[in-house]
C-alpha cells in the first residue's frame, strides 16, 4: 500500500530518501535510533517510496526504545571476540525457567502488562514491578507518585481490581557531602519520592504493604525507585480477544503536552540540566486514577471490551499498536478525536505520555454503554478510531492520512548486538580487627541507614485502607519490620496473598551472580516467614548503559543466576522489567536486582509475625551461619570491600523454608524472622524490639562453619536463616519436624525478661541491652 | 430491614470495607454516588441510615472534605436536611468527619464551629490509636477503651473558642478521645494523640445526638485478623451496631 500522503501544515516530512550517511546519523540521533536502526527504517520507506513524516518516526522512535521493546533483553550478547553468548536473555534465562517449571498455579507470564497466577475460586492475581528512576531523579515527587499510577494502570490492564502496593527505593547515602553537581541531594529526593508515593496511593485508596529501602554510594547520581502493584481478577472475566472492527476508546485524563517522549528519554543516560528534562517528567492525578479504577471494573463485569491497554511509556502509539498486534490487525486513529488539554501537533497527541489514559478496545455494539459508565464515574472517553484489517497503523488528521506503517514492522526492531566482557571474581577475605565491644557494633548497625527504623516513613503510607491488611508492614505498636505483608482480598474466603521482597545490590560489587541469587532466595525466605508458600516471583533489573561490555557482562550473569535458582527452588518468574541506561556524570548505577515474590496462605489467622509473643518460648536458628561477610552492612561500615559474599544453596535453603512451613502449619511457631542485613545480631534485636518482651540466647550452639568469632556469627549475612520462636513444651516436635525436613538447626535460647540478653562463644554475656537503648540507637535516623 | 446509603464521589474509597461492616452489623449497605442522588435516580430517604466515609474525595483539594461538602450543600441541602430532621442517623467516617464539619453538621451547637486542621505533625499518618469512650451518642456503643487505626493529614480537631470544647465536653459530645494504651488520657503526648487534637478529641456528636464524626477508621477493626494481636479485640463493629439501632427507629 503506497498511499500519497497529504501534509496538513503542522505536520513535517523528513527527507530520509534523499538521506546521505551524514543525514541519516543525524536523524537517527534526532530520534534516539542507532545508525543501523534508521538504516532499517529507510529501507522500510524506500519500499514504500516516499518519506516519512514527523508523525511516523516519533511514533519509531517511541515504539523501538528500550523502554518499549527490552532490545538488549531480546538481543544478542558476544564476547569481545565476537563468540555468541547468549541470544535473547529474556527467553533463554527467564522465560525458559519458567516453561521448565511448568507451574501449574502460573495464569500468564511474561506476555501481559502483568503476570497473573490463581488464586481461589477462580480469582488470579495480578503482578506488576516497575521502575521510575529517570523522572524521580529530576522531579522525585512527580516522578515517584506517576510511577505508582502507571504500574496501577499496568494491573487494570489485566482486568484486575488494584488491592495492593509495593515501592522499593535506592538512595544514595543520607549524610553524603561530596560535590554531587546538578543532582538533587539524597535526603532531598528521598523526601520528595516518600511524598510522592504516600500521596499517590493513600488517594487513589490501595494500600501500600511491602517495600524496602537502601542507601548506598552507587545511587548518588541515580535514584531508583521501583513501584509495584497487586490486583484481583475474576479469571473468567479476563477479554483479551480485539478483533478488526472494534473501536477503540481513549478513557481518562486529556492528553497534554506533558511527558513528553518519556519512553526515549528513559532509554537514555540522564546528563546535563535537570531543568531542561521536565518537560519529559509527567503530572500525578490520582482522583483520575480512581475513576479509572471503578470505570474498568464495572467494563470487565459487564463484559464489554475485547481488550485493554494503559497508555504508558510511548503514549498511545505504543498503546494501539499492541493492541492492533495483539488482534493481528491493523489500525485507525483520528487523532482530531483525542481530548486534548491544549492545542498540540498530531505528533504530539500519538506520543504524549500523560497520565490516567487507558485504550480500550470494544464491538461497537457496546459503545454506548462503555461511554454511559465512563459518564457515571465523571470520565472522559473519546472514540478515537478502531481496529482494521489492513495490518496497516494508521493516523488522521484534518482528514489527511498522516501515518501508514505497518504494525509489524512497528513491533520488531532489529535485533541488537551487545558485547560483554567477562570479570573474573575474586573473593578474599582480609579480615577485620575484632571490635573491642560486640554490642557497640550491634548498636552501631541498628542505627546505620540500611537497617534502621523505617517505621516514620511507611506511617506516611495507608497500608489499611480497604481494610484486608492482615500482617502490616510494621508490627503494632512498636513498629517492628514484618518481613512480609499478608492481604485478605476475598470476603468468603480465609486465604491471603503474601508479598515480599528480595534486594542484595551490594554483593554485585562482587558477584553479580550471587547478588540476583541472594535476592531471589531473600525473597522467598521472606514470603515463607510470614507463613507464605507456592511462590511465583518477578524480576526487575536496573543497570547502567548495556554499551558498557562490563555492565552487560553483569546483567548476563544476574539473568543467569535468575535461571538457576528459579529452577532450583521452582518458583517460576511471572513477570519482570528492565530498566538500563542508568548512566548519570558519576557514573553507573549499582546494578540491582529486585525480586518480588508473591505467595499464598491457606489461612491469614495463621500468619507469623515478627514479634516475641510469650515468655518461655524456644528461640531457634534455622541454617547453617558461614563467614560470608563479603557485601555485609557490617564490612560496609567498616570500609571494607572484601569479604565473601553469601551463597545460595538451594537444597539447604528448601530444607529450612519447608521446616518453617510445616511448623507453622502446626500452630507451634510464635514468631519468625529471616535473617537479612546485620545477621543474627540485627534479627535478633529486631525481634526483641518488636514486642515488649526479651530474650537469652546463646552464641555457642549456632550451627557454624568454621565461625568461631563472636562478631562473625552476629554479623554474617549467610543466606538461608531464619529465626524463630516456638512455643514452649512444643520444642519436641519442632525439632522432629526440622530432623524430617532435613533442616540444620539449633536451639539458641528463650524468651525471657525484657532485655536481649546475649552469651557469646566464649561463654560470657557479650550484648546486654534494653529496649530503650535498642531503640534509640535503631530510630535515630529519621524519614 | 434497615437500609444504610453509603455516599462517594471520585477520591472516596473507603466505601467497599464500609459497606461490608455496615452489612456485617446486621443491615443492607448501598454503595450511592453523589451523582445519582442530584439525578434523581436515587433519594435519600429511601434509607435509613446515611454514612459518608473515608477517603481524599476529590484529592481534598482546598481542604480535606471541602469540595465535597460544597457539592452535597449546593445541590443536596434539602435532601440532606429533610433527612436529618426526620432523625436519621449520619455517620462520617474520617473524610466524611472533615465533611460533616465542613457542612456545618458538626459540633451542631450555637456558637460554636469546628475544623479538622492539619496534623501537629504536618503530614499523613497511618497507626493504630487507643480511643477511651467518653461522651453519649445513639452512634456509639462498645467497651470504654478500644483500638482502631487512624489514616489522615488533617485530623486535628479544633474549636473556634476554648469554651466550645469545654460545652462539648461536659454536654457529653465528645464520644471518643485519643488516649494511652493503660486508658488514661493522652493529653496531648504524641503518638497517642495523634494529631494533635484539642482536647485529644478523635470523635464529636452533634447535641441531637444522631450525627457522629469520627477520625479513627472503625471499619478497619472487625475482624480479629484485621486487628494486630496486641490491639485485640476488636471493637469497631460497635459503632456499625449503633448505627443501625438508630436508624431502626425510622424503619
Amino acid at each position: 500500500m503506497s498511499r500519497r500522503l497529504t501534509r496538513p501544515a503542522d505536520v513535517g516530512e523528513i527527507d530520509l530518501l534523499g538521506a546521505g550517511m551524514e543525514e541519516l546519523t543525524g536523524i537517527a540521533s534526532a530520534f534516539g535510533l542507532s545508525l543501523k536502526e534508521a538504516e532499517v527504517v529507510k529501507g522500510y520507506f524506500v519500499g514504500l517510496g516516499r518519506n516519512p513524516t514527523d508523525v511516523e518516526l516519533h511514533a519509531i522512535s517511541q515504539l523501538w526504545s528500550e523502554h518499549c521493546r527490552h532490545k538488549t533483553f531480546r538481543g544478542i550478547v558476544m564476547d569481545e571476540d565476537g563468540k555468541g553468548i547468549v541470544d535473547d536473555i529474556l527467553s533463554s534465562y527467564i522465560a525458559r525457567a519458567t516453561e521448565k517449571i511448568g507451574a501449574p498455579w502460573v495464569v500468564s507470564f511474561l506476555e501481559d502488562d502483568a503476570g497473573v497466577v490463581r488464586f481461589v475460586d477462580g480469582y488470579g492475581v495480578a503482578v506488576k514491578v516497575e521502575t521510575h528512576n529517570h523522572p524521580s531523579a529530576i522531579d522525585p515527587f512527580g516522578g515517584a507518585a506517576t510511577g505508582i499510577g502507571g504500574v496501577i494502570r499496568d494491573v487494570l490492564a489485566v482486568w484486575a481490581d488494584p488491592i495492593a502496593l509495593v515501592d522499593v527505593l535506592c538512595f544514595g547515602p543520607p549524610d553524603i557531602h561530596q560535590e554531587i553537581g546538578e543532582f538533587l541531594h539524597p535526603r532531598r529526593i528521598a523526601r520528595g519520592v516518600v511524598d510522592g508515593i504516600g500521596y499517590y496511593g493513600n488517594n487513589v485508596g490501595i494500600p501500600t504493604v511491602a517495600g524496602a529501602v537502601c542507601f548506598d554510594e552507587g545511587y548518588v547520581g541515580n535514584v531508583v525507585v521501583y513501584a509495584g502493584c497487586l490486583g484481583l481478577l475474576p479469571l473468567d472475566r479476563y477479554a483479551r480477544n480485539p478483533r478488526s472492527g472494534d473501536a477503540l476508546v481513549l478513557i481518562g485524563n486529556r492528553t497534554g503536552r506533558d511527558g513528553m517522549g518519556g519512553a526515549s528519554f528513559a532509554s537514555s543516560s540522564l546528563s546535563g540540566k535537570v531543568e531542561e528534562l521536565r518537560p519529559a517528567v509527567q503530572i500525578p492525578d490520582p482522583i483520575e486514577e480512581e475513576k479509572l479504577l471503578r470505570f474498568v471494573s464495572k467494563v470487565r463485569d459487564e463484559g464489554l471490551a475485547s481488550a485493554i491497554t494503559d497508555l504508558g511509556g510511548g503514549g498511545l502509539a505504543v498503546a494501539a499498536a499492541e493492541i492492533a498486534g495483539r488482534a493481528s490487525s491493523g489500525c485507525f486513529l483520528d487523532l482530531d478525536a483525542v481530548h486534548v488539554r491544549e492545542e498540540m501537533k498530531p505528533w504530539e497527541i500519538l506520543v504524549s505520555e500523560s497520565q490516567e489514559r487507558m485504550l480500550l478496545a470494544a464491538p461497537s455494539g457496546n459503545l454506548d454503554r462503555v461511554m454511559d459508565l465512563a459518564e457515571e464515574e465523571e470520565l472522559e472517553a473519546s472514540r478515537i478510531g478502531s481496529l482494521t484489517g489492513t495490518g496497516i497503523f494508521e493516523a488522521s488528521h484534518e482528514e489527511a492520512t498522516v501515518m501508514g506503517i505497518s504494525v509489524e514492522f512497528l513491533l520488531h526492531p532489529p535485533k541488537s548486538v551487545k558485547v560483554a566482557r567477562r570479570r573474573r571474581v575474586r573473593e578474599f577475605d582480609l579480615g577485620m580487627p575484632e571490635p573491642t565491644s560486640v554490642e557497640g557494633a550491634l548498636l552501631e548497625l541498628l542505627s546505620s541507614p540500611n537497617v534502621s527504623s523505617r517505621e516514620s516513613l511507611i506511617r506516611t503510607y495507608d497500608f489499611e485502607v480497604r481494610g484486608n491488611t492482615a500482617v502490616k508492614p510494621l508490627e503494632e505498636p512498636f513498629g517492628g519490620p514484618n518481613d512480609a505483608a499478608v492481604i485478605k482480598p476475598l470476603d468468603e474466603r480465609r486465604e491471603g496473598i503474601v508479598i515480599s521482597v528480595g534486594l542484595k545490590p551490594r554483593y554485585s560489587r562482587i558477584s553479580p551472580y550471587w547478588m540476583a541469587a541472594s535476592s531471589i532466595e531473600e525473597s522467598l525466605r521472606n514470603n515463607v516467614a510470614v507463613g507464605g508458600r507456592r511462590m511465583a516471583i518477578l524480576d526487575n533489573f536496573v543497570w547502567g548503559s548495556p554499551e558498557d561490555p562490563d555492565n552487560m557482562w553483569s546483567l548476563v550473569e544476574a539473568a543467569r543466576a535468575c535461571h538457576d535458582l528459579a529452577m532450583a527452588f521452582g518458583t517460576p518468574f511471572i513477570s519482570g522489567k528492565d530498566s538500563l541506561y542508568n548512566e548519570s556524570p558519576l557514573g553507573p548505577v549499582l546494578p540491582t536486582l529486585l525480586i518480588t515474590a508473591v505467595g499464598l496462605i491457606p489461612d491469614v489467622e495463621k500468619s507469623v509475625t515478627v514479634s516475641l509473643k510469650n515468655k518461655g518460648d524456644s528461640i531457634y536458628v534455622l541454617g547453617t551461619t558461614r563467614k560470608e561477610l563479603g557485601g555485609s552492612e557490617y564490612y560496609a561500615l567498616r570500609g571494607a570491600g572484601w569479604g565473601h559474599v553469601p551463597k545460595v544453596k538451594p537444597d539447604e535453603s528448601k530444607a529450612v523454608m519447608d521446616c518453617l512451613t510445616a511448623a507453622i502449619d502446626d500452630g507451634i511457631v510464635m514468631a519468625a524472622h529471616d535473617v537479612s542485613d546485620g545477621g543474627l545480631g540485627v534479627a535478633l534485636a529486631e525481634m526483641v524490639l518488636s514486642s515488649g518482651l526479651g530474650m537469652e540466647v546463646s552464641l555457642r550452639s549456632v550451627p557454624g562453619d568454621l565461625v568461631k568469632r563472636d562478631d562473625y556469627l552476629l554479623f554474617s549475612e549467610s543466606n538461608g536463616r531464619f529465626i524463630v520462636e516456638v512455643e514452649m513444651g512444643s520444642e519436641g516436635r519442632f525439632e522432629e519436624i526440622a530432623d524430617e525436613k532435613g533442616c540444620t538447626y539449633a536451639r539458641m535460647g528463650r524468651v525471657r525478661g525484657d532485655r536481649l540478653q546475649v552469651e557469646g562463644y566464649d561463654g560470657r554475656t557479650i550484648i546486654d541491652l534494653g529496649h530503650e537503648e535498642l531503640r534509640d540507637a535503631w530510630r535515630r535516623e529519621q524519614w | 430491614m434497615v437500609r444504610v446509603a453509603v455516599l462517594r464521589v471520585p477520591g472516596t474509597n473507603c466505601d467497599r470495607e464500609t459497606a461490608r461492616a455496615i452489612e456485617e452489623a446486621g443491615a443492607e449497605a448501598f454503595v450511592l454516588h453523589v451523582g445519582q442522588l442530584e439525578r434523581g435516580e436515587e433519594d435519600l430517604m429511601n434509607y435509613h441510615g446515611l454514612v459518608i466515609p473515608g477517603g481524599f474525595s476529590y484529592g481534598d483539594r482546598i481542604r480535606a472534605g471541602a469540595v465535597l461538602a460544597a457539592r452535597l450543600g449546593s445541590k443536596l441541602d434539602e435532601q440532606i436536611e429533610e433527612f436529618a430532621a426526620s432523625n436519621r442517623p449520619i455517620l462520617g467516617i474520617c473524610n466524611g468527619f472533615q465533611v460533616l464539619v465542613e457542612l456545618g453538621l458538626l459540633p451542631g451547637f450555637e456558637g460554636c464551629r469546628a475544623a479538622l486542621a492539619p496534623n501537629e505533625s504536618a503530614h499523613f499518618e497511618c497507626r493504630w490509636v487507643w480511643l477511651k469512650k467518653t461522651g453519649s451518642c445513639d452512634l456509639a456503643i462498645g467497651p470504654p477503651l478500644q483500638a482502631m487505626p487512624i489514616a489522615h493529614s488533617e485530623g486535628r480537631l479544633v474549636f473556634s473558642s476554648p469554651s466550645c470544647l469545654e460545652k462539648a465536653g461536659s454536654a457529653g459530645l465528645i464520644v471518643y478521645r485519643y488516649a494511652k494504651p493503660d486508658g488514661s488520657s493522652a493529653d496531648g503526648e504524641y503518638p497517642y494523640n495523634p494529631n494533635g487534637s484539642q482536647g485529644d478529641v478523635a470523635a464529636l456528636c452533634n447535641p441531637s445526638r444522631m450525627i457522629m464524626g469520627i477520625m479513627p477508621h472503625p471499619e478497619r477493626a472487625i475482624y480479629n485478623w484485621q486487628t494486630p494481636l496486641r490491639l485485640r479485640p476488636p471493637a469497631g463493629l460497635g459503632i456499625f451496631r449503633a448505627l443501625i439501632s438508630a436508624a431502626e427507629r425510622s424503619l
